[in-house]
Order: C-alpha cells, then structure tokens, then sequence
C-alpha cells in the first residue's frame, strides 16, 4: 500500500544521508523523496513516498522518530491532502505532429516551456494520475526525456509544522497506543 | 578567553567528570593530545583502537556513566569501528572522538582521510562532524546527553585537526534542548493500568528481563515487583545480573543456549511481562511460536523496539525504573502455587549439567569453580563462543553490572579489553575475563596495557584448541566437516606469553589443579593469565536449533 509522510527534519547537511540510510539498512522502499526548506529556514521538510503493511510503516515512522535529526512524522496517506508533482518532459515534435502535441498539452493545462526544432519541452504539474495519463498520451510522440520532481502533499485542514499541535507530545501518546491493527474503539477514541 | 578547540574539548570532558579516556594517538589529534597532557584525568593508550573502544565499553557497562575514546582520523577511526558497533548493538553509552583532516582538505582523499560520519551512521546512536570551533562545546554536551539518555548509544564526534586549532571562548552550555530528541521516562498511566489488572488476572505470568533493566538501574524494582507478586524471572544474556540467581523465581537465561525451564515458561506461561528486552531472535527462536498461550507486555524505553519483532498486546513506552515503580503498586500478591510447583518439576527433571570427568577439565567446571571461589560477587567479563555461553549458564550472577559480554554484535576478542575497562571502573573488585583461545587471541595485544597500567584482571583462557561454538555448529548441522576451525598446533604457548608481556602465567592441565590456580590469581595483586586445557570435543547444551521454537531442545544426552 502506499503510503505518504511528512517529515520535518532539522535543516543541516548529512541529515538526508541519515534519512535514506536508514531506509536502505532497514529495508524499506522509497518511490520518491523531495526535500527543501520550509516556512522556518532551520527546518527542512521531507516528503516521503514508500509502500508497505501497516507493521512495515508502524517502524518506518519509529525508526524515522528515532533519528535526533528528525523533529516530527506525520503520516498523510488517509489525509485530506492536496498533492503535487511537477513534470518537465522534452516531446517529439516535429512539423506534422506539433498541433497534436500542442492539443494534448492544452487538454492538460500543461504549459510549453522550450520550443526547438524537432521537440517541445512540456512543463505540467498535477497529481500522480493526472501526470501518469498525460504521459501516456505523449509516448506515441516519443518522449526523449522525463524529468519528475517527486510528490509533495499538503494537508488542508491542519498545518504539519515544528510549532503547531503535532508536537513531540502527540508522537508520544501515539507510541503509547498499541501496536499495529489492534487499536480497540476505545483507544481509538482515547486519541 | 579564547582557547584552543582541543583545550575546550578536555574542559568539556573534565565537566562531564570523566575519569578516563581510552585511545590512541596520531596526526589529527596530535593538538587534543597536546592538550591531554596537562588534564586531571587519565588517559589510557591502548595497542590497538578496537582495544580502546571495547575498554570505554566495558568501563560504561560496569560503571553506568559513559565509557571515553579518542582515536585518530583514517585508520585509528576504521578500527575503532567494531568497537562502536558493540556498544550500539547493546545500548552502551559511550563517547567516541576521532580525529579528522583538515576542514578544507576533507573529501580530498587526504594522508588517513575516512569518512568517519559516513561509516559510522548505521552504528551511532548519533554522529557530529564539528566543523566550527565555536559549536565544540555544545557538541560535547550534547554528545554526552544523547548517549546516556533514553535508550543509551554510542556518539561520535568527527574532529577536524584545523577546528581543534583554533580558538574560541569557552562556556559549557548547562542544559540541553534538541527538539528531535525527548526520551519518555513514564509509562503511560493507562496503559500501566491495564498492564497491572492483566498480571493480577493470570495464572502463569513470567518476567523476560534484558539489558534495559540494567542500563536503567531498577533491579531493586524488579525484585521487588517479582516478590509482591510471586512472579518467576528469566533473563536474557544482556539482562544477566539484573535478578539474582540464588532467589527462587529466579529461572536463569532463556533463549538458545538458556535453561530448559525458563524456556518451558515461556512456551507456557499465559502472560509475558518484557521488561528491557527485545526479542531478539537468538532469545525467540522461530518467533510464530514463541509464547503461544502468553498476552504480551512490552515494556521499553525505544519506541522502535516494541512490535518490531512479536505482536504485542500492552506496549508501554518509559524507562524501566520508572514503569516498574508506577506498576508496582498496582499489583496484588497473586495465587500461583500450581505455576510454581509446574516450575520446579521441569527445574528438578532438567537442571543444567555437565559430565563431570576426573582426567579432563571440563570447562562448565572451570566456571563453576569461579563463581564459588569469587563468592559469586567479581565482575565477569567473557569474549564470544561456548565459553561465553557456559558463564552465562554457569556463573551465579548475583548483581547487576556484573556480567560484560558482547550480546547483540557478538564480537570475539571483546572480553579481554571490556574487563581491563571494567576492574577500571571497579578498582576495588575481582575482574575476572573467561575467555576462549580463539576470542582471546583477537585482543590479546592488550596484556601490555594492562601490565604497563598495573591493571590487575584475571584471565582465564579456556583453550579447547580449537573454534568451539563453530566446531558445535559443524559438529551439529554440517555432518562433522570441521572447516576452518582448529586452532591447536598454533596456539601459543600461553603462560610464555603472559610472562613476554610482563604478567603472571599459569597452566592447569587436570581437574585437581583448577581451584588452587583460581585461588593463587586471585591472591596475587597484578594481572593474571590462567591458561586451562579444557576437554576440546565438549557441547553448549541444552540447545535450540536455528530456526526451532524454543521448546525444541537439544539436550544433553
């Protein structure tokens, strides 16, 4: 399953090296990281796409709270999220095909950014499916290079930051909850 | 006043009261050892790095504060490596100082340039490289915050040889806040609740007891829970000491080599209190059936620990201490008469033994003898293989902080420098190292560190002549092709050896020798070597195959 993270870290080098080592030591897959600075310059934030059962996230998120580097974890995957990817791909597109290439991009709100002779550089940003079909109409063009930045996603109703109530002291009541899929309503209701 | 960045290093250390630093030096460090000279507190040079980290290792565990090394940049740091390891694979508060090249020259494949940070990652609890002079003390204090709260680890500090040269104003911060890092101590209330009403429900609960409980110092806790509810304890290998072993519910260590009835209990019992342990595998066995009947307590001070391995049914996060003294309270004397008398069938039907044979030493015997004639009460230090099993089973730990051995990593050599680390530590106490040939040859370089420091450890050297645990292995599970595991035509002579580094020597051949050995080691006020010539074909029973529920032992015949 997958599943998408938000992870807050502390802005200094070597911390992404903690980060992915750890997912490679212990197993886990990445599909995609993107990092970069957030409202605060002294903090960074990760978003981090990867797939596995609830066990497997469970120590994910434990493993990834153990890091000092590491300020906070949330898991967005059941969230009401607005997600994000942008995509730069260089289409095949010579004389003939140039009005269909132009057409797909439109039908996309995707933008030309790069005009050359024989190719159009396609700028379009959007979620994973939208990308995932968009593409799938420009592979009969040819598409000579793709570039994808990765998910980003962002929570409507709350806000995932250092300050906000998502503290230390959440993560750990959730630490104290059972583990896995045994949460009973009672707990359930508890948090 | 501005001062050098390797002076702010040794005031950092004298504020963190350390008593000693083990290491060796070399060009990187060469300034913080300029500075070293003049410092109140001792600095032990080892023969080899590997030695200086098992020695702050087995000083941390036998004393509770953490252990010191500092080693040079490249190769010093890369032998330093195993040493870390150990300590992180058991929770051993330790902080590690390597020198490190020149700021402007590092990722330039400079003369003993490694990227410490980089190897070090996976085997740290934490790592700093300081690349401003002015950031040395707070990474000092921090260090030493981080590796000996929550769940203890080891801290490197990568040290450029140009910031440990300049100069800043030194003033140690007095509290610590990492916004990532925030150990919980308490238990959560409610979940101590219920842990309490399941343990005051069932009939047949078993305290499973690991190194948390020591690194946390609650054996008075645990005893006392034990007691008010009659509750049997067994401990794992990290755990040892932490209940004593002559007390009645006490059932020894479970696991692959433990005793038949703690095992017995674990497969039977209906409620599994884990107190500071973490199932590792060499403890569960085949992990789907291990404790089949058992509702399962987790208590530990790791997150990450608990349901990485078994489903657990309370987890309770916070420190040992802490949770045992909140739980405490809760419980009532319970009614466990037929648990016990089950217990003491399978203790009297399967008791732990050995042949007892009067030509050849037996080297359960050699433990035996002394666990008697050290009055149970010396510090043990072990390396890893059968003997290192047979202390676990054969000496009566009765206080924590007695036993220092290589659990998680399993490191072979670890015992010889742990123990110099620990009578360190422990000046006034009987250390004594049982170790094996082959382990012992790892690390022996360091008898010269503790001749010239007049460290006065016994060691006792079963020599089976050969790679006893891999010859069992062999022996067992590859149809007798013994493959790479004979030791004897090259072992030294020890009792040589001990006397070429300036120790005393002794060789004990038959069993009618071994106690008056022990007894003129311990008289003697200096470093001792007991060279036995233990029965070479001899097994660690009882033993769960790999891979075997833990009821499925082998046992001797």
């Amino acid at each position: 399953m997958k599943r998408i993270l938000s992870v807050l870290v502390e802005n200094h080098f070597g911390v992404l090296a903690r980060v992915s080592g750890l997912f490679s030591a212990r197993g886990f897959n990445i599909d995609s990281l993107t990092v970069g600075e957030t409202e605060d310059p002294t903090v960074s934030r990760m978003t981090i796409v990867t797939h596995g059962d609830d066990p497997v996230l469970e120590q994910i998120m434990k493993q990834l709270n153990k890091l000092v580097d590491v300020i906070k974890v949330v898991d967005l995957t059941d969230e009401d999220t607005i997600d994000r990817e942008l995509v730069l791909a260089k289409i095949n597109a010579t004389a003939s095909t140039r009005p269909d290439v132009i057409q797909v991009v439109n039908t996309f709100r995707a933008k030309i950014v790069d005009v050359a002779t024989n190719s159009l550089t396609v700028e379009v940003t959007g979620t994973e499916s939208k990308l995932d079909a968009m593409m799938e109409l420009l592979k009969p063009f040819g598409i000579r290079e793709l570039v994808r930045t990765g998910l980003i996603s962002v929570a409507r109703k709350r806000e995932i930051s250092v300050k906000g109530k998502e503290g230390k002291e959440e993560k750990d009541e959730k630490q104290n909850k059972p583990s896995g899929k045994k949460k009973t309503e009672e707990e359930m209701t508890e948090e | 006043m501005k001062i050098r960045g390797a002076q702010i290093l040794v005031e950092a250390l004298k504020k963190e009261g350390v008593e000693y630093v083990f290491g060796i030096p070399g060009g990187s460090v060469l300034p913080v050892f300029d500075a070293l000279y003049d410092a109140p507190f001792k600095f032990i040079l080892t023969r080899h790095e590997q030695g200086a980290t098992h020695m702050a290792d087995g000083y941390a565990r036998a004393s509770g504060k953490p252990g010191v090394c500092i080693v040079t940049s490249g190769p010093g740091a890369t032998n330093a490596v195993t040493g870390i390891a150990t300590a992180y694979m058991d929770s051993i508060p330790m902080v590690c100082i390597s020198g490190q090249v020149k700021t402007f020259l590092i990722g330039n494949d400079a003369f003993q340039e490694a990227d410490m940070i980089g190897i070090t990652r996976p085997i740290t609890k934490h790592s700093y490289l300081v690349k401003e002079v002015q950031n040395l003390a707070r990474v000092v204090k921090e260090a030493f915050h981080i590796a000996t709260t929550g769940r203890p680890g080891p801290v490197l500090i990568d040290l450029p040889a140009d910031v440990s040269m300049a100069e800043a104003e030194f003033e140690y911060p007095k509290t610590v806040h990492i916004r990532g890092y925030k150990p919980v101590l308490e238990g959560h209330p409610k979940q101590i609740q219920k842990t309490a009403e399941l343990i005051n429900k069932s009939k047949k609960p078993l305290l499973y007891v690991g190194g948390g409980c020591i690194s946390s110092g609650a054996s008075e806790e645990l005893l006392k829970l034990a007691h008010k509810a009659g509750i049997p304890v067994t401990t794992t290998l990290a755990g040892l000491g932490s209940f004593p072993e002559k007390e009645p519910l006490a059932l020894g260590m479970l696991g692959m080599h433990g005793t038949v009835y703690a095992n017995y209990s674990v497969q039977n019992c209906d409620l599994l209190i884990a107190v500071g342990a973490r199932f590792d595998d060499r403890v569960t066995g085949r992990i789907e059936k291990f404790a089949p009947h058992a509702k399962i307590v987790h208590i530990d001070i790791d997150p990450a620990s608990i349901a990485k391995s078994v489903r657990v049914d309370i987890p309770i996060v916070g420190d040992v201490k802490h949770v045992l003294k909140q739980l405490t309270p809760l419980v009532e004397k319970l009614h466990l008469k037929d648990w016990h008398e089950q217990i003491a069938g399978w203790k009297q039907k399967h008791p732990l033994k050995f042949n007892m044979d009067s030509s050849r030493i037996k080297p359960q015997y050699v433990i035996q003898e002394i666990s008697r004639l050290t009055k149970n009460e010396a510090v043990i230090a072990t390396g890893v293989g059968q003997h290192q099993m047979w202390t676990a089973q054969w000496y009566s730990f009765m206080k924590a902080r007695s036993m220092i051995t290589s659990g998680g990593l399993g490191t072979m050599g670890y015992g010889f420098p742990a123990g110099i680390g620990a009578q360190l530590a422990r000046p006034g106490e009987t250390v004594f190292i049982i170790d094996g040939d082959g382990s012992f040859q790892m690390t022996m370089t360091e008898l010269s560190t503790a001749v010239y420091n007049k460290i006065p450890v016994k060691v006792a050297i079963l020599d089976n002549r050969c790679l006893g645990m891999v010859r069992q292995w062999q022996e067992l599970f590859y149809q007798k092709r013994y493959s790479s595991i004979e030791l004897g035509p090259s072992t030294p002579d020890f009792v040589k050896l001990a006397e070429a580094f300036g120790a005393m020597g002794m060789r004990i051949e038959a069993p009618a020798e071994v106690a008056p050995a022990i007894e003129k080691a311990l008289a003697h006020p200096g470093p001792v070597l007991l060279h036995f010539m233990v029965e070479s074909g001899e097994n660690v029973y009882p033993m769960v195959p790999a891979g075997q529920a833990i009821d499925q032992m082998i046992d001797m015949a």
